[in-house]
């Protein structure tokens, strides 16, 4: 499954952004931050004592079950009182939620997390980025497996001189995208795949900001 | 037109590049009088681009430094800093300004430099910056539009021989020299014995090889670049060496191995000539000619 990948921000610069806010209601969300525990019941409630320690006024929180999705609105509904009471909405959820509940209520939104990358969990605890939905896919002729997101530069050639035993030049926890791509394609018997020498990539996907109508298509 | 780098390549002797690195601001004292005691001994000096991704003074401009002093310049040039229209735009500049020699790098990460959260951009990779040159020679921009007034370039790029694994490394190398390199310049090798092997292997490209060759300062700079030097491997024994120099001999042991593996590969014609990298040591190239028996 597809997942959103967050991290709380540092605490001073939540601290700042409610510098002029009294009355907070918090929202969390059920499903990714719940997963990466950086939104989920046990975070807002940390983030509630944390601010009530701070002299705030905490109206309610709240722990939506998806906060990306359109039933967020009847879930926000039944708090309607407590988030009525509250100036900021604190919303520890990831960027997607944080942008469907500023949608639906008049209240300034400040964002407890910063989204990193839209990935999945490969191992109990570790998650990885499998897609930045560049709008031109690529993985063909890479034995599935995306250089745009796995190789730090984004690279479509092959590996870059900082590559070293099948580790990434910025950090020894990065698989080499391009170590991984020879390994699979001399597997499938397909390196010649690799030694096709690629145009630059095309950037024009879909321009941003994104946008699909399809009753145009 | 034929750069004297190229001409150089061309004639089959033993070329000698080195680097010269531009400054941290624009007092260019120091880079010009490293110029001006290396541009007759050399037959081309490379200058940096923002080498390590540490912001300093332009590749083209001290490009232009070393025109201006009668040397041969090699301009590098990264994809990390520009995309397709400024390495282009930069392209035809540098061919208008007399600079003729182009190293075409991918560009180490953002993040090994002091700017760690600007935008890197990578629009293009090394050996497409390689197509992109050859596209302005025929008069056309890689839209495929049509130049008024074209470039010429002797165009190269890298290879890491010492790396693990090396087949990837390999299949760049050979899309780079597809894409039109004429040389290609390796990072710095210390096992010449796996040098060699490598070159049994490159020997059958139509491609100049220029061996690296970095001056080692110290033991401890040694096992630094083992550590934080992408593609540099420093073998123990070269680093023991080092070590074993007495107080205050240090540097003169670093000038020795360079001049005794330059000196190899000169006298076992393992390749087309070297690049020797004495990184912020550019004055001590002659010294490292001299003990590898070239001046």
């Amino acid at each position: 499954m597809i997942r959103s990948i967050t991290q709380p921000k540092a605490e001073k610069e939540i601290d700042l952004l409610l510098s002029g806010s009294g009355r907070i209601f918090i929202i969390g969300c059920g499903t990714c931050v719940t997963l990466t525990r950086t939104g989920g019941e046990p975070e807002v409630r940390a983030m509630q004592e944390r601010l009530s320690g701070k002299g705030k006024l905490i109206t309610g929180h709240l722990v939506v079950p998806v906060a990306c999705d359109n039933l967020t609105t009847d879930a926000l509904a039944e708090y309607g009182h407590q988030i009525d009471q509250a100036d900021t909405l604190l919303i520890m959820t990831c960027a997607f939620g944080v942008q469907t509940i500023a949608r639906q209520l008049k209240k300034m939104v400040v964002p407890a997390l910063d989204t990193l990358f839209m990935g999945k969990e490969t191992a109990a605890g570790e998650f990885t980025e499998i897609c930045t939905q560049c709008g031109t896919c690529i993985i063909g002729e890479t034995g599935g497996i995306c250089p745009v997101t796995s190789c730090h530069k984004g690279l479509v050639n092959g590996p870059c001189g900082g590559t070293d035993s099948g580790k990434c030049e910025i950090d020894k926890r990065k698989d080499c995208a391009w170590t991984m791509i020879y390994n699979r394609l001399m597997d499938l018997g397909r390196l010649d795949s690799m030694r096709r020498l690629q145009p630059p990539r095309n950037h024009l996907g879909e321009p941003t900001p994104g946008k699909m109508i399809l009753s145009e298509k | 037109m034929v750069s004297a780098f190229q001409k150089a390549l061309k004639s089959g002797k033993f070329v000698i590049t080195c680097e010269a690195a531009p400054p941290k601001g624009t007092n260019l004292k120091r880079m010009a009088h490293d110029i001006e005691l290396l541009k007759d001994k050399v037959d081309a000096i490379n200058v940096t681009d923002h080498q390590s991704s540490v912001m300093r003074f332009p590749s083209l401009g001290g490009a232009m430094l070393v025109k201006e002093l009668g040397g041969e310049p090699i301009l590098q040039m990264t994809c990390r800093d520009r995309n397709r229209l400024a390495l282009q735009a930069d392209l035809l500049f540098a061919s208008y300004m007399g600079i003729h020699n182009v190293l075409c790098l991918t560009g180490d990460s953002i993040m090994l430099g002091d700017h760690k959260e600007a935008k890197a951009v990578f629009d293009l990779d090394s050996s497409q910056l390689l197509g992109v040159v050859r596209k302005l020679e025929e008069g056309k921009d890689i839209s495929g539009n049509d130049l008024d007034g074209g470039v010429s370039f002797c165009a190269g790029g890298i290879v890491t021989p010492e790396a693990d694994p090396l087949e990837p490394q390999l299949i760049k190398f050979e899309k780079k020299i597809e894409a039109g390199a004429e040389f290609i310049q390796t990072q710095a090798v210390f096992d010449l014995d796996r040098f060699k092997k490598f070159m049994e292997y490159a020997g059958q490209f139509n491609v100049k090889i220029l061996a690296g060759v970095i001056l080692l300062t110290s033991a401890p700079m040694a096992r630094f670049m083992n550590n934080n030097i992408a593609g540099v491997f420093v073998p123990q024994d070269l680093i023991d060496e080092m070590a074993s120099a007495p107080k205050g001999q240090v540097l003169t042991k670093g000038i020795e191995i360079a001049g005794r593996m330059i000196k190899r590969i000169h006298e076992e014609k393992m390749c087309d000539g070297v690049h020797i990298m004495a990184i912020n040591k550019e004055e001590l190239v002659p010294d490292i000619m001299s003990a590898a028996g070239l001046i």
